[in-house]
């Protein structure tokens, strides 16, 4: 964890940080995406990255999801280390094929012998008024897919750490930004760290619930404990930060250790990392859990434009914070 | 064995014994295929596999122009390209059985043959599945200017893949070094080429500015020879091109396709057997051209009729993994 007083960086500061500090060491490494260069993204996550490397290592594409993607997976397997930018996770679906049955599979299906240590970075999250193909959380659909890691940051720290062991790492893996998180300010030491996948943080110690936040819902769960500790409910907060590898052992003991457990995650609920969080600690500490595991995730419709409508989609610290008092029988 | 040169009216200046080299090849993929045909009617195979018969010229033509250390992507009719770049026999049929000794351990079986030592990125079982890797792996070789290029094997089924024109797009706005082999063997499945392909197919590729060419690919002297020139003229910076091979599967879609009346006549498969083969058209050039006669390609077939069988032996003979092994290599 990082000190305090030490630095801060926005979100979006820390991601191009972490992208610098890897191209410099590594001259493997190369961006390929839409405006990923002159432009830095709409959301400027990269600006500054083609004056430093050059228009041959940030490398502007068309509008060629399935094109780029498949690109990265043969670049990877031939000795480089690319880096794509998928602007919009909702343009994931145009990827799934080069992701899903090519990416994934490849060092599998050839018996260990080629390997595709490429990463997709894309984005999550809804209330930016985007929409319904614009805002949608589909990391369950990646973390369905073995031979894929799935990494969720939720800090700037986290998301500093994490994306320099995803390019480091020898296997595809998706890396998923909330959007509405770029300008969000944190301390990043200016020291070389990296952050190991599959190790949960605890953000919060507690006794009498465990609130489990991906991404987004991190704050949102820092937020609702809060409330909660005015009510008197001691809540404890737990950061998975990859979906795969999975840190089980700290979400088993975190509800044995507090009985009850709400999982908040963006994407939707049924079918998606909720569920399957919610399996995981209902299959390992069932024994010491006093009421059911609850899911809350993204309301089970297409994400609407209108914004009293598009907000009651997404879990907040208010709802979290009612449905934590009524798992503890405190309503 | 003594170096010809073919004089210029044969062709292309290459040595007798390459031309030789070719027709083993071909006589090795053609009976690979059969051992293949054999394993699966004696129920020694487990599910189906793709034969490549009758289109040997254009894998052996194409590889023949390459280098070892040049990438190739294959399809799921991919035997014939993995033992053109110099796969071997036996570890293929290891393979096909679902053995340790296969070159993906038993694990990626007919489809997924991958081998790193011949620069072979894999035969992909998605229709265009493939095209991304291959233009990825050009664009590795010019981004490390290792002087490589890739040959992305595919059927004419390709030709319905949005992502194939995709990366067609890119390859020529960045100028990759990689060779786009399209394989018309006129039958998508069980579906005559005509009744799924608009248009002309040269055109697509000329749309994007690559080089094109189309050739007869039951003939693997023109087979090579335009390839040769593609090839070197990609090496060489020029760019991403489209080689056309029209050429015909003579069996069915999979080994389990056998009345295929429903689709195509027996007269037409007759005919192309018969007037058209890329071995004995070859073989007779040879005998023509005086630099090879029927004893020693007879003695050939032979040869390579032993390695099959001991090859096929090998992987009847060889060990299923180890059932722990279903869980190792999904990541590195």
């Amino acid at each position: 964890m990082p000190d305090a007083g030490a630095r801060e960086l926005t979100f979006a500061q820390a991601v191009r940080e972490a992208l610098a500090e890897e191209m410099r060491r590594d001259p493997r490494v190369c961006i390929l995406g839409e405006d990923v260069a002159e432009a830095g993204t709409p959301f400027k996550v990269l600006s500054g990255l083609v004056e430093e490397f050059g228009t041959s290592r940030v490398i502007d594409t068309p509008i060629s999801e399935a094109g780029f993607t498949g690109v990265a997976v043969g670049a990877a397997m031939t000795g480089l280390r690319p880096v794509v930018d998928i602007m919009f996770g909702d343009f994931i679906t145009l990827t799934m094929d080069q992701m899903v049955n090519q990416a994934a599979k490849v060092h599998y299906m050839s018996g260990g012998t080629w390997k595709v240590p490429m990463v997709m970075r894309t984005t999550l999250g809804a209330t930016r008024r985007s929409a319904a193909q614009h805002s949608q959380s589909l990391h369950a659909w990646f973390s369905h897919v073995p031979g894929l890691k799935i990494v969720l940051p939720s800090t700037p720290y986290d998301a500093k750490g994490l994306l320099k062991t995803a390019i480091r790492d020898e296997n595809p893996v998706v890396f998923f930004e909330d959007k509405m998180m770029y300008r969000q300010k944190g301390p990043v030491p200016a020291e070389e760290y990296t952050i190991p996948f599959g190790v949960a943080d605890i953000k919060r110690v507690g006794r009498d619930i465990t609130l489990v936040g991906t991404s987004s819902m991190v704050q949102v769960a820092l937020g609702a404990a809060n409330l909660l500790e005015e009510a008197g409910i001691s809540a404890e907060v737990i950061d998975p930060r990859t979906t795969w590898p999975l840190d089980e052992k700290a979400l088993i003991e975190s509800a044995k250790k507090t009985s009850r457990v709400i999982i908040m995650d963006e994407g939707y609920g049924r079918y998606g990392v909720a569920a399957e969080l919610s399996a995981v600690i209902a299959e390992g500490a069932f024994y010491d859990l006093d009421a059911p595991v609850k899911r809350m995730g993204a309301m089970h419709v297409p994400i609407p434009f209108s914004p009293p409508l598009e907000d009651a989609t997404v879990p907040t610290e208010k709802s979290v914070f009612e449905a934590a008092r009524a798992l503890c029988g405190k309503t | 064995m003594t170096t010809i040169t073919v004089n210029a009216t044969a062709g292309s200046g290459i040595k007798a014994e390459q031309w030789v080299q070719m027709y083993r090849r071909m006589v090795s993929i053609r009976l690979f295929e059969e051992q293949v045909n054999e394993l699966y009617t004696r129920a020694l195979m487990p599910g189906l596999a793709h034969l490549y018969v009758g289109e040997e010229a254009v894998a052996v033509g194409i590889c023949q122009a390459l280098r070892r250390e040049d990438y190739i992507t294959s399809t799921h009719r991919g035997h014939g390209h993995c033992l053109a770049k110099g796969a071997s026999p036996d570890r293929m049929f290891a393979e096909l059985l679902g053995k340790e000794a296969g070159y993906c351990r038993g694990k990626g079986g007919s489809m997924h043959i991958a081998d790193p030592a011949t620069g072979n990125l894999g035969a992909n079982a998605i229709v265009a599945g493939s095209v991304g890797i291959a233009t990825g792996a050009a664009f590795s070789a010019k981004h490390l200017n290792n002087g490589r290029v890739a040959v992305c094997f595919f059927g004419e089924g390709a030709l319905g893949q949005g992502v194939l024109y995709e990366v067609m797009n890119l390859a020529q706005l960045w100028k990759l070094p990689v060779i786009y082999v399209c394989e018309n063997n006129l039958y998508t499945e069980y579906t005559h080429f005509s009744e799924t392909t608009a248009g002309d197919i040269l055109a697509r590729g000329s749309a994007f500015g690559l080089q094109t060419a189309s050739v007869d690919g039951q003939d693997v002297r023109a087979v090579y020879e335009t390839a040769k020139r593609l090839i070197e003229h990609s090496r060489q910076g020029g760019g991403p091109a489209l080689l056309l091979c029209n050429t015909y599967r003579y069996t069915g879609h999979h080994v389990g396709d056998i009345n295929r009346e429903y689709y195509r006549s027996k007269q037409e498969e007759q005919s192309w057997k018969s007037e058209r083969d890329p071995i004995k058209r070859l073989a007779n050039w040879l005998i023509e051209q005086k630099l090879s006669d029927s004893n020693l390609l007879a003695a050939i077939d032979a040869e390579v009729r032993s390695e099959m069988e001991k090859a096929v032996e090998f992987a009847i003979s060889a060990p299923y993994p180890d059932v722990k092994e279903a869980e190792e290599n999904v990541y590195a």
